[in-house]
């Protein structure tokens, strides 16, 4: 400790604003960290943003597992409330089979949206409403 | 064994009769039970030493909860934060009872549809209700889409109608398969070990296979059970961000 003041005291003394080369290098090489730190730190949170906003779901990344699951599942999901609703219309308005056809197709439709606003390929229904890419500080 | 066998619903005992109905505590309900025994522990123990330097135990309940909080900011925004009790609710449930659900002879909830489907529903009816509560009537500009050619309106607000309508079936559907067929894979596998046990001193060397397999199969279904968890709330927080702002 003695030593570290006396090796400092001299430098500043003696040849102002010219640290010893020593010093120099450690506050270059501190610099350097720093720069490459917050760079680092920049990206990250810039990555997390890009990827809440872009998918609508964060967790679709976390597994490729999750993810076909939940594609698969929401096109049958579309598919059978479409021909459910179909059916229905049948059953009360005896228009069978019409309401299950023309629905099985509006349904197969819904549940093709459905798959590609999870994958992302179309824009979700609020950025759509806004005409705008919704900015990631609105509503934080 | 009959893989399906450990999705049986037993009856322990009658709480009583309502409307010619036995109201019966089953299996199911006791996990539910220990579930929500299990949460309540966890937060209660977690938070009742509030040192500044955790515990494992305060650790682990304050995890959970800025897990549940962020994920419900980020994606639904401040507003959000009025529906955290809900979310996180579902959250600890669904997660625990799928955890508890891997321990060999438990029994999961979350295979019965009826359970996700009660779960997707009740998110379901909250965000038609609160939606039309909060924002009356331009709750339903959510199914009509700006700048569409009057020619194609009608056709587009049906397919976004059944869009919508299929949320829950996707939302309940998901978790319950996921479940489902993830401890039907454990079971099958895990027959197959006594199958090839049987069979004499090959067929123990044989074992070994599947026994390496059930073992991968159970870390598999560890990951599962914790990201599906996950999902169920995320979609939570995704349709709740729907009834918040449609599209203001």
């Amino acid at each position: 400790m003695a030593n570290g003041t006396q090796n400092d005291e001299p430098a500043n003394g003696g040849e102002p604003g010219k640290p010893l080369p020593d010093d120099a290098a450690l506050s270059a090489r501190l610099g350097r960290l720093d720069q490459r730190l917050s760079t680092l730190k920049g990206n990250q949170k810039a990555e997390i943003d890009h990827a809440e906003w872009q998918d609508d779901n964060a967790s679709a990344r976390a597994s490729a597992l999750a993810r076909g699951f939940r594609l698969s599942s929401e096109l049958v999901a579309g598919v059978v409330v479409g021909a459910a609703i179909g059916w229905g219309i049948d059953y009360l308005f005896s228009t069978s089979p019409w309401g299950l056809i023309v629905f099985f197709f509006l349904g197969f439709a819904a549940g093709v949206i459905n798959l590609m606003r999870v994958a992302g390929v179309v824009p979700d229904v609020h950025e759509r409403l806004h005409e705008r890419p919704k900015d990631p500080s609105g509503d934080r | 064994m009959d893989p399906i066998h450990q999705f049986q619903i037993k009856n322990l005992f009658t709480i009583g009769t309502f409307g010619g109905h036995e109201i019966a505590f089953t299996n199911s309900a006791a996990y539910m039970v220990v579930a929500v025994v299990l949460t309540a522990l966890l937060m209660l123990g977690g938070t009742a030493g509030r040192r500044l330097v955790p515990t494992r135990m305060q650790s682990m309940a304050e995890l959970s909860y800025e897990f549940v909080a962020e994920m419900l900011r980020s994606t639904a925004g401040e507003h959000g934060m009025k529906f955290f009790p809900l979310v996180f609710s579902i959250f600890m449930f669904v997660f625990i009872s799928n955890i508890v659900g891997i321990i060999p002879y438990a029994f999961t909830i979350s295979s019965h549809i009826i359970v996700t489907v009660a779960l997707a529903l009740m998110v379901f009816l909250t965000v038609i209700i609160y939606g039309l509560y909060k924002n009356g009537l331009k709750f339903f500009k959510l199914f009509v889409p700006s700048g569409i050619p009057m020619a194609i309106l009608p056709l587009v607000v049906a397919i976004e109608i059944i869009s919508f309508l299929s949320r829950p079936v996707s939302h309940s559907v998901r978790l319950f398969a996921n479940m489902l067929a993830g401890h039907i894979t454990l079971k099958v596998f895990a027959s197959f070990i006594t199958m090839l046990g049987a069979l004499g001193i090959a067929g123990i060397f044989g074992a070994v296979l599947p026994l390496g397999l059930t073992i991968a199969l159970t870390a598999l279904e560890l990951l599962v059970a914790a990201l599906q968890a996950y999902v169920f709330a995320i979609l939570t927080c995704i349709y709740l961000n729907d009834a918040i702002h449609p599209g203001h």
